[in-house]
């Protein structure tokens, strides 16, 4: 086994669309699941063929836990009402700070009419909860979220059902409130507990009877607070990190001296000869394992290896390496070339009054969540439980079990709440690690990457080229529109703007970094093209920014944030100090809806470019939480100012060489500018998710905010990571 | 030099055994299980590992358990007092803070020694006592809020 290889073909990027799911066939073994519940009520979720996500590679029924072959197999969630009342609610989904813990058991506990307190979340636990993609592409809220409405509401009328049958009344004469089911002729009630002391069984089915509609949800649509807070303001939180096993060891990996490189020679006999240390090679993979952190250091520090290396391109021959190194298959797991065309760009520039050609590019960036990737194996009896930080949970459990040839069933992987990640977790490399370790040791293991570790050996955004060349007519209505994004992704890609002329083509570029998702994706530096350009336009066709982009949209969503936004913001109104500027950008991506106004300072002399105000609007359907998608939006803004101004990844000769929060900046306190934030709750929509979408305004409002301020246009991100060039 | 065999944690001695060496951060993380304090990033540049050391905020993972023999240490998990949350922990749960937490026993204990040296900070310092913590998620605004809302709470309680 090459560890090393294997763990580099582990990055697995996102793919939002994919159909063709597996059938499965759904049975009960009612007499099972109740000795494994010890009675109550439980409904399961039936997925439907539609629109579910497969796994990469074979899901045959023998991958399953041995706890979920009880359980049918194409579960999407389920709910349990245990007799004492307590409402557990099993989902795949991971919390990593985005608050779903919260926001889920609000959609539950709001259609069961049961209180908020009652319901309880088991989350991403491969033995626990079914089978979940995992936790990315704003899927949670429009998906998860509608599945556990259904699963509540199924088990509403199920208890609703028990109560008519106790009573002998007709169920049209119960309504259920507050954990109770109430007679509206007598009055009389009956707790759920109550009720739970039957056992009963049912399933969900997605198209089942309509969900209750937003404008009369209760819980669902209201602030509510992060459900475990307490945990997290004292300390007693345990994520990855903070696990531990009696008899534990720690783990360290000796890192190759570069990207891609081999190992020629090692002398592992230093490290071995320590007590109590265990030191391992399996092909290009080593590490050690020892009583303490120190150890495992110092350890590390008595391995002579020398490494095969080659020489790789640095960030200063980025870009023109792409567009020379396209790759239009699927090499990367990408989804390919992709490319979209109607009408004739070339007719729509010839009739065009004004033409604009311009390139842009987006740096690699990090995601540094401030908890490192980390994991705690332990093996028992031939199977192994990895406790790990992972926006995917079976796909990790896939990874393990792949690493070590074994069955999926043998590999049990939890994920504590998380510090985060950003779409930088998809990937099972540190509990792959961690597990080789443990296997080893012969006890359990603990690996915490260091933060020069998840810099450089983690993955990240993908960096890019985008071409764009366009065309309008004398009036300010675009012509043509060609739009060419050489590695950086097609989420996004597609323009919101009427354009009768369009070519817009994504294409893959031969593999520089290690690079994978990141909130938004794509999305970011395709908006901050499109949003650049359009302003751009804007300026050759003496239009205002907001003007010319209303002249060009018909996306009646779009122009609501749009005019939400600037109407918070004040377009037009504001008095502009000297060397202050206005920019604004818009843009839709995963049912998210976004438009950002921006202020900022410039100052000629030291450079300094300072973002004074934003003023961002989002309307992503019917909200579930209103402070919680407060708090994702104005974080989304803080975040997304690092890759808007400063934040880049420089690498070369296969290393990373700024890989600390030393060297490679963040936006701090200082950073902070006012923001301020209109929520558009539109409860004819959909809810969609809310992580990401907000992102995708920042940079290009605060490019074309700096262009209006010094007349300096900008094409790259990050805008101004030395400050402002004279 | 002697292994250290006890420090003061959160009011109490502890038995430890750690080489000199060792960073409090790690003695208090893998000895004594008080894992509310974070590494973040082993430099000193994030803020997830402050603790104070008689009241003045430090980095523990670049503090050799060495040097706080004879000082006081304090913890997240020593803030609050029989079960009822100190004014800060109140506060960030008030203005819901926090998203994944990770940075946020050091953004509260910074805050603590901010607000000792400065009952009623403005908005400015508080945002240049925080400048060396870090919160990836964002969640800066609400932090000033809590700590804004926690020397109201502060001032109310000592009134």
């Amino acid at each position: 086994m090459n560890l090393g290889s294997i763990t580099q073909a582990m990055n697995e990027p996102e793919r939002y669309e994919l159909d063709a799911p597996p059938q499965y066939h759904f049975e009960l073994d009612r007499r099972h699941f109740f000795k494994m519940l010890g009675g109550g009520v439980a409904v399961f979720l039936v997925l439907k063929p539609l629109r579910a996500f497969p796994q990469s590679g074979a899901r045959s029924g023998e991958g399953f836990s041995r706890f979920q072959r009880q359980l049918p197999q194409n579960l999407g969630a389920w709910l349990h009402i245990a007799p004492d009342g307590a409402v557990t609610v099993y989902t795949g989904k991971a919390e990593m700070g985005q608050n779903i813990r919260t926001s889920l058991s609000q959609a539950v506990a709001g259609e069961l009419r049961a209180p908020l307190g009652s319901v309880t979340l088991v989350m991403a636990d491969t033995e626990l909860t079914p089978w979940d993609m995992g936790t990315f592409g704003s899927r949670t809220t429009p998906q998860m979220g509608t599945q556990l409405r259904r699963v509540a509401s199924v088990a509403r009328d199920v208890l609703v059902r028990m109560a008519a049958e106790r009573w002998n009344v007709p169920v049209e004469s119960l309504a259920a409130a507050d954990g109770h089911i109430m007679n509206r002729q007598n009055g009389q009630t009956l707790a759920y507990a109550e009720l739970a002391q039957a056992s009963a069984l049912a399933k969900a089915i997605i198209e089942d009877d309509p969900l209750t509609p937003a404008t009369e949800w209760t819980v669902a649509g209201e602030s509510v607070a992060k459900i475990d807070g307490r945990e997290f303001v004292t300390g007693e939180h345990k994520y990855s990190p903070d696990m531990s096993a009696p008899g534990m060891l720690y783990g360290k990996i000796l890192r190759p001296a570069s990207f891609g490189a081999t190992l020629k020679s090692i002398d592992l006999s230093g490290a071995k000869a320590m007590p109590g240390v265990v030191a391992v090679r399996d092909g290009d993979f080593v590490g050690v394992a020892a009583p303490s952190e120190q150890e495992a250091e110092r350890a590390l520090a008595f391995i002579h290896a020398a490494w095969n290396t080659a020489p790789q391109i640095s960030d200063r021959e980025l870009f023109s390496y792409f567009k020379q190194n396209t790759e239009e298959g699927n090499s990367q797991g990408w989804e390919g070339r992709t490319s979209h065309e109607m009408g004739s760009v070339t007719s729509g520039l010839a009739k065009a009054a004004h033409r604009l050609k311009q390139t842009y590019t987006a740096a690699y960036i990090a995601h540094a969540p401030l908890e490192t990737r980390a994991a705690l194996a332990e093996w028992k009896d031939g199977s192994v439980t990895v406790w790990t930080g992972t926006q995917r949970p079976f796909g990790v459990q896939g990874d393990v079990a792949n690493a070590f040839q074994m069955a999926l069933d043998r590999v049990r992987v939890i994920v504590p709440d998380t510090g985060a990640a950003y779409g930088g977790k998809h990937t099972g490399e540190c509990a792959v690690e961690a597990a080789r370790l443990a296997k080893a040791a012969g006890r359990p293991v603990k690996l915490v990457w260091t933060r020069e570790e998840e810099f450089a050996w983690a993955y990240f955004r993908p960096a890019g080229v985008i071409e764009i060349s366009s065309g309008i007519d004398r009036d300010g209505t675009l012509t043509a529109w060609e739009f060419q994004n050489f590695n950086s992704g097609s989420a996004g890609i597609m323009t919101p703007y009427e354009v009768p002329n369009q070519k817009i083509e994504f294409h893959p570029c031969k593999q520089v970094l290690r690079q994978g998702s990141y909130r938004c994706l794509a999305a970011t530096a395709n908006n901050f093209a499109r949003e650049c350009h359009m302003d751009d336009l804007a300026r050759q066709a003496a239009m205002d920014p907001l003007e010319f982009r209303r002249k060009n949209l018909n996306d009646e969503r779009l122009l609501a944030v749009l005019g939400a936004a600037t109407k918070q913001f004040g377009w037009g109104r504001s008095p502009k100090r000297t060397g202050h500027g206005f920019g604004l950008a818009c843009g839709t991506e995963k049912s998210g809806y976004v438009a950002t106004c921006a202020e900022i300072a410039a100052d000629r002399a030291s450079g300094m470019v300072r973002v004074i105000r934003v003023a961002v609007a989002f309307d992503c359907g019917a909200i579930v939480n209103p402070d919680g998608l407060k708090n994702q939006i104005q974080g989304a803004q803080m975040m997304g100012l690092g890759g808007a101004l400063f934040e880049a990844i420089r690498f070369g000769n296969g290393r990373i060489l700024n890989g600390q929060f030393s060297s490679y900046r963040v936006p701090r306190f200082s950073d902070m500018p006012e923001i301020e934030v209109v929520l558009l709750d539109r409860k004819d929509q959909p809810s969609a998710g809310a992580g990401e979408s907000p992102i995708m305004g920042i940079a290009p409002a605060v490019r074309n905010a700096i262009m209006d301020a010094t007349g300096t246009a900008l094409f790259s991100l990050p805008l101004v990571p030395d400050g402002l060039k004279a | 030099m002697a292994r250290i065999t006890e420090i003061e944690v959160n009011g109490s001695a502890r038995r430890i055994d750690a080489d000199p060496e060792t960073s409090l951060l790690h003695v208090l993380r893998d000895q004594l299980d008080l894992t509310g304090t974070k590494y973040g990033c082993g430099e000193g540049e994030c803020g997830a590992c402050t603790v104070l050391l008689d009241g003045i905020p430090q980095r523990s993972c670049l503090m050799p358990v060495a040097a706080v023999s004879g000082k006081r240490i304090t913890t997240i998990e020593g803030l609050a007092t029989g079960g009822r949350l100190h004014p800060l922990q109140q506060a960030f749960l008030d203005e819901q803070a926090l998203q994944c937490g990770y940075c946020t026993s050091g953004m509260i204990l910074t805050a603590w020694a901010l607000l000792r040296a400065r009952p009623d900070p403005s908005e400015q310092e508080i945002r240049e006592f925080m400048e060396g913590n870090v919160c990836r998620c964002g969640v800066y605004h609400r932090i000033v809020a809590a700590i804004r809302r926690a020397s109201d709470l502060m001032k109310k309680s000592n009134a």
